[in-house]
């Protein structure tokens, strides 16, 4: 099928917001972060209230950054991956700023990304701003078992990144154009094993991937960076052997945020970090501020997505994944 | 490459865990266990309790020091390298039973640590039951 890819003409990037928790301050891009908290609960008594309060700090920082005040933002859109979203509302409550609410597990910050650019290149607002957290503790509640737990993890686990990203998209011209964007197609490849999310989502990166190169004039060669958002070491291998196999090598450029954010040896991360947090903070506080001293120019962001919950998991379903793509570049 | 192949590909490369070295790790650190219980038994009889009851004082200590390991955060770290080997004695259950309790401390002494107190234990305890009393039935049976 055509018209996989979006375009829009006036859409950019004005800034981004990254905070992250402890084991992410220990790893290999520390200092790229906005702000560390090493306390696991932000000051608060509940992992819940916890990923709320670092939601809202985030999203405070990148409103300090941009000189904005919350009543001149236009939209705010943002998700997690607790039940119904909590983390998130909770976080935007006292902002008074218009909301959207998605949910597209990691990949939530990169389909609030192309909602966003949507709403803005159509005319509807002016800017829009997009969040996404995840943390450690409220996840593995949510998905696994009581973290004080006796248990092993396998090597093909990831570690949920706590953390949050938030980035502000505007029609007023910077140097980051927001170009092209490609919404994911739900994949489904049969994996069961919620301890190997990123066989689960390889295959829904390259469907994408492939949908952007089989359409674009553009070859995996023009762009200076191509990260997926949280395969981990697993997914991203399968993903260059899917890729390999399908006739695209892309190489040292191609790179997956869920290695980059821990020292995967040293931390003892298995295969690599994942939540939505990982794109959103490795975009917001690595990749980002790596345009900006013009060490990269053109970037393909695809976040990836392992739409699983607990009960779908117990009912023995596979995992349905999804990758959303954006391609930003600097003028 | 269908879905069958995939799957086929995928757990083929998927690392495993390494079992020599796990059950190396799992029967060290859970003989350790067993040692440290048998030890307090010992202690127990020295000093002049009777051995029906230094028996269940025993696995009590090790249900405390289990509970008290998990709440203080060190039993996972422990158990992410001895698996089997703190799961299978009774500090294993402990651990079941505790750290259930204490994550679900946020949502209320009633909703939160009673309701969730048994997630992972409660199947244990469920059909450990059965099993016993399919065990009783035959055994009635047989020795009748």
């Amino acid at each position: 099928m055509k018209n996989s890819i979006l375009h829009f003409s006036s859409v950019y990037l004005a800034q981004t917001a990254s905070l992250v928790g402890k084991k992410e301050s220990e790893g290999p891009l520390a200092s790229y972060f906005d702000a560390i908290e090493e306390d696991p609960y932000f000051g608060t008594d509940t992992f819940e209230k916890a990923e709320s309060e670092m939601a809202r700090r985030t999203l405070n920082i990148l409103l300090g950054k941009s000189g904005k005040r919350p009543e001149d933002i236009d939209l705010l859109m943002g998700g997690d991956l607790l039940n119904q979203c909590i983390a998130t509302s909770f976080a935007v409550t006292k902002t008074h700023i218009p909301f959207l609410g998605l949910y597209g597990a990691c990949s939530t910050i990169i389909e609030g990304s192309i909602v966003a650019s949507a709403f803005i290149n159509g005319g509807l607002v002016k800017n829009a701003a997009v969040m996404a957290s995840s943390h450690f503790c409220s996840a593995e509640r949510q998905y696994r078992f009581p973290l004080e737990y006796g248990s092993q993890r396998t090597p093909t686990a990831q570690h949920t990144v706590t953390g949050c990203g938030a980035y502000l998209f505007q029609n007023e011209p910077t140097p980051f154009r927001v170009k092209e964007a490609v919404i994911g197609k739900i994949v489904d490849n049969g994996v069961k094993d919620a301890n190997n999310m990123g066989a689960a989502m390889a295959t829904a990166a390259v469907d994408t991937i492939l949908r952007y190169f089989n359409e674009s004039s553009l070859k995996p060669q023009d762009f200076d960076l191509i990260a997926t958002g949280d395969l981990g070491k697993e997914g991203h291998e399968i993903s260059i052997e899917l890729l390999k196999r399908c006739g695209y090598t892309l190489g040292d450029i191609y790179v997956d945020c869920g290695m980059l954010i821990y020292d995967i040896e040293k931390q003892d991360m298995h295969a690599g970090a994942s939540g939505c947090a990982c794109m959103a903070t490795v975009f917001g506080g690595h990749i980002f501020k790596r345009m900006q001293n013009n060490e990269l120019k053109r970037v393909l962001l695809i976040a990836t997505g392992a739409l699983l919950n607990k009960k779908s998991a117990l009912q023995n379903e596979s995992i349905p994944s999804i990758a959303h793509l954006i391609h930003i570049c600097k003028e | 490459m269908n879905k069958k192949e995939y799957l086929a590909y995928t757990e083929k490369r998927a690392k495993r865990s390494n079992t020599v070295v796990n059950c190396i790790k799992a029967f060290l650190i859970g003989g350790l266990i067993c040692a440290i219980g048998q030890g307090f038994l010992v202690l127990y009889l020295y000093i002049g309790v009777a051995e029906e009851t230094a028996k269940t004082l025993e696995s009590v200590t090790l249900i405390f020091l289990a509970g008290l390991f998990t709440g203080i955060g060190w039993f996972d770290k422990i158990a992410k390298h001895a698996g089997a080997g703190t799961l299978v004695p009774i500090t294993g259950f402990s651990n079941a039973v505790t750290s259930p309790a204490i994550d679900a401390k946020s949502e209320g002494f009633v909703m939160g640590v009673a309701s969730q107190m048994f997630v992972i234990a409660g199947p244990v305890i469920v059909y450990g039951t059965v099993a016993s009393i399919i065990y009783g039935i035959i055994y009635f049976f047989i020795m009748k």
